[in-house]
């Protein structure tokens, strides 16, 4: 029968003490009144002494482990000859009532009262453990292969093989035992820290929610005129396919157009006045790893398609490798965010402030519509129109939105 | 009346062994031999058999001295003092047993045993009769050729093994029956001793038991050596007249005969079942040997069988090892499990054969995907040495999880070399113990090693 060896109370008052050293190693014999171990309490460091003889087992508190708490278990002795088969169980048994001792690394841990059975069978993270820190799973390579490709954990196995070990059959009744059942983790989240990104959208996009009094405006384009289009011209690049042409590059011009055409979407609001921009600067939404951010094409009105298609590309890939100047994505009158690429049919977005729009574009798809009371096919995407209405009335979208649609659906108008 | 722990019936292999580790466990155990201990293995298999073939080999060899540089004046032989040899190595291991199972304090009875119910059993003596009570009972009896209605043996002109172990004189010729380990080890040293073998079998290949391929192999080296074969045949008849033996079979649907001084049957084994007592017993028979489960008992909860008596395979380590896991079970420990896929199978002619694990098709057939490597004994620098450069090391991997799923080989001392493949399979290897173990060189065993990295697309030496 295995002997406890507890964490003793060095005087009347002592509830904890830092386990300082082992004297004795596992496998060591030792005889009663021998020195085992050091015990440093805040008063002093004291011998501890064992009571039984045998040989020490398994020693379940490191050195250098601080807040045992008396009466812990620290050690296993058994007298010659006995199985360690027996120990595991024997500690799972004494230990059901132990707080685990830990050195938590994770911030997660503000709750040191969450006990985890330490009974073999219930799933043990594999960052915190029970009693025994850093125990050695014994399996046979082939049971850690299997287990390693069924996706088993080991630590939740107990072994049938020579001393305990885990073997194949194991593993290959805990695969099949595992289907069906329910495996709850018991870590209920894990923390990913804010990048200033992250913070920044939160900010302006709250900012905005909270003080923009938005509206939405929705109308439909018909977009084959587009598609034949930029199916020519980039069909004339043949060898250069860095140059081919977006759909969102037509919708970019068609947008910067229609904002010439309309000043007054392209404006902002303050307390004392409207502010209608001179310069037609669009921003346009990049998703980038971990948020979005919204580099610039300046004087959009101005640049030829080919221009802002190639200046488009360029500022994605810095966008997406971090490279932005301020003054690349800061700025801007009006926004543009295209979910179409995600297979997004249409949404409404959140005013940039202090931009008094942005356009949300959803995919395009081909749809039955009505033309001259007949049924006819036609690639259709919804355009949705986020405004702040202290800056842009309803008649003041409506307008934007027709001459978008306007140049959208024959695109040719824009190179006139 | 005496009163034992447990009553072990049969001395072999089985047997013995169970009685010693029934000892050491502290149980009160008697062993009921009536013929001779060790058994089969001891007296009339395993031990005689390989006594014979080392004979043979080394005449092989010595025809082949002048290879190694070597000069012999006449090379001959006596068999009378051939199989005085293998007799005398019997009985030397007969009384280390005897000894063993003093030393272990083992009470021997001499005598038949008859189970009267499962807690007694009755021992008849030459003169006496005696009653023992049993707490526990492990039947260990064993097997005994099997005999083919026709096929008789006689002791003159049809044997068994008995007759084939201790020949009075060396036939001229000789057809066996079965191309299983025991027909194929007589073969193999009769033909060593200038006989004219031809052997007989029914299945497709010949030691229809092992990997197809070494199988094949096996069969043309024999061939080359003179030794004759039949496949696919089915047995119709023997005739002796003249003290030679006609027998008749059928061929790929040819009838066809063959004549021979000796016709030696090796057909298998029977078990021995009869005479046992166990219609007093609720102890199950199935296709005549007893059934029993994993820890070797049988319906009847103290009774055990073990060996040769509870079916296949027939071999003398895997009687051991359940002798051994029948008395933990009765000790109340948690004994070993007996995988039968990692018990090998060995056959000791020229060339020698050893497996362990699965066949190829048999792999193939229960859907594994394999990895397979092969190294020729050629490539090897301690085959050329040792001046034994035909062979072949086959191993089989689950190509998922790396697995050795079979070993199969064919060659001078896989015999031995078996046992590595063996170790991993017992401790649940994979591919990676053999990449990275270091095998001593120059040696056959480094041909172990490079199997396995043919297995996997990386051999150095072929």
């Amino acid at each position: 029968m295995p002997i406890k060896i507890l964490m003793p109370a060095l005087s009347p008052t002592m509830t904890e003490g830092n386990l300082a050293k082992w004297v004795k190693k596992e496998g060591e014999k030792i005889s009663a009144g021998e020195v085992i171990a050091e015990v440093e309490t805040d008063k002093a460091t004291m011998e501890v002494e064992a009571v039984d003889e045998g040989i020490i087992a398994k020693i379940l508190i490191p050195e250098g482990t601080e807040g045992v708490e008396i009466n812990s278990l620290i050690a296993v002795l058994v007298e010659e000859d006995e199985q360690d088969a027996d120990l595991d169980a024997f500690i799972a048994k004494f230990s059901t009532s132990q707080k685990p001792v830990e050195k938590i690394v994770e911030e997660k841990t503000e709750e040191p009262d969450k006990m985890k059975p330490a009974s073999i069978s219930a799933p043990t993270s594999t960052s915190v453990q029970g009693v025994s820190t850093n125990k050695r799973i014994f399996a046979s390579p082939l049971a850690k292969r299997i287990a390693a490709l069924e996706g088993i954990s080991l630590s939740n196995i107990m072994g049938s093989g020579p001393h305990g070990r885990i073997i194949k059959n194991d593993v290959l009744s805990a695969a099949k035992n595992s289907k069906g059942t329910i495996r709850r983790d018991n870590e209920e989240y894990r923390l990913v820290s804010n990048n200033n990104m992250r913070k920044v959208i939160a900010k302006r996009l709250l900012e905005s929610k909270l003080t923009v009094p938005h509206f939405y405006l929705s109308i439909e384009c018909v977009m084959d005129s587009v598609l034949n289009a930029r199916a020519q011209i980039n069909s004339s690049f043949n060898s250069d396919k860095d140059k081919r042409l977006s759909v969102n590059d037509f919708i970019i011009l068609a947008c910067a157009k229609a904002l010439k055409e309309v000043p007054t979407a392209n404006a902002s609001w303050t307390d004392s006045a409207i502010k209608l921009y001179n310069n037609v600067d669009i921003s346009v939404a990049v998703a980038i790893e971990g948020g979005l951010i919204t580099p610039i094409i300046k004087n959009a009105d101005q640049k030829d398609i080919v221009k802002i298609s190639t200046e488009m590309k360029d500022l994605a890939k810095r966008a997406r490798e971090n490279a932005l100047a301020p003054e690349e994505f800061q700025g801007g009158g009006f926004s543009i965010s295209n979910l179409g690429m995600y297979g997004i049919k249409s949404f409404s977005a959140i005013v940039n402030p202090p931009q008094g729009c942005i356009m949300a574009v959803g995919m395009s798809s081909k749809r039955p519509v009505v033309i001259d009371d007949k049924i006819e096919i036609r690639t259709i995407m919804d355009v949705t129109l986020s405004c702040d209405h202290r800056v842009v009335d309803g008649a003041v979208g409506a307008e934007f939105l027709a001459a978008f649609k306007k140049y959208i659906e024959a695109p040719i108008l824009m190179f006139v | 009346m005496e009163k034992f722990d447990v009553i072990v019936i049969g001395g072999g292999p089985g047997g013995y062994v169970a009685a010693i580790r029934a000892s050491q466990l502290g149980l009160k155990t008697a062993v009921v031999e009536k013929e001779h201990l060790g058994g089969i293995c001891l007296n009339w298999g395993c031990i005689p058999t390989k006594a014979l073939l080392k004979s043979a080999e080394l005449l092989q060899k010595i025809k082949h001295a002048e290879e190694f540089g070597i000069f012999t004046e006449k090379s001959g032989f006596d068999i009378k003092r051939i199989v005085n040899r293998s007799r005398n190595i019997s009985a030397k291991l007969v009384g280390g047993i005897k000894g063993l199972l003093k030393k272990n304090k083992v009470t021997v009875f001499e005598g038949s045993a008859k189970i009267i119910s499962s807690k007694s059993v009755v021992v008849e003596g030459k003169d006496q009769k005696i009653s023992l009570e049993a707490k526990n009972i492990i039947i260990a009896t064993g097997a005994r050729p099997r005999i083919l209605e026709g096929f008789e043996p006689d002791g003159k002109n049809v044997w068994t093994y008995r007759e084939a172990l201790m020949p009075e004189s060396v036939p001229k010729s000789m057809i066996v029956v079965g191309s299983g380990a025991i027909g194929i080890e007589f073969a193999s040293f009769y033909n060593a001793l200038g006989v004219e073998v031809t052997v007989l079998e029914a299945a497709p290949q010949i030691l229809p038991m092992e990997d197809e391929e070494i199988s094949a192999i096996a069969k043309k080296s024999f061939e080359s050596k003179g030794i004759k074969f039949y496949t696919g045949i089915k047995l119709e008849s023997k005739t002796i007249n003249n003290k030679k033996v006609k027998v008749e079979f059928l061929h790929n649907g040819a009838k066809k005969s063959l004549d021979a001084e000796v016709l030696l049957m090796a057909v298998g084994i029977t078990a021995n079942t009869e005479n046992l007592g166990l219609e007093n017993t609720k102890v199950k028979l199935d296709r005549g040997h007893i059934t029993t489960n994993g820890v070797c008992q049988t319906a009847e909860g103290n009774i055990y069988a073990i060996g040769d008596v509870a079916g296949a395979p027939w071999l003398a380590h895997k009687a051991s090892h359940e002798g051994i896991i029948a008395v933990e079970h009765i000790a109340g420990k948690k004994p070993h499990e007996l995988n039968k896929l990692n018990i090998p199978g060995c056959t000791y002619s020229t060339p020698q054969i050893a497996s362990v694990g699965m066949t190829e098709k048999s792999a193939l057939a229960a859907g594994y995907k394999l990895k397979i490597g092969r190294f020729p004994f050629y490539a090897n620098g301690k085959a050329l040495i040792l001046g034994d450069t035909e062979g072949v090391i086959k191993t089989i991997f689950d190509v998922r999880t790396g697995e050795l799923l079979g070993a199969h080989m064919i060659g001078s001392d896989v015999t031995e070399l078996i046992h590595g493949y063996v170790i991993n399979k017992s401790m649940e290897g994979t591919e990676l113990d053999f990449i990275e173990a270091i095998l001593p060189h120059p040696t056959l065993s480094e041909m172990l090693h490079e199997s396995v990295l043919q297995a996997y697309d990386k051999p150095i030496h072929i």
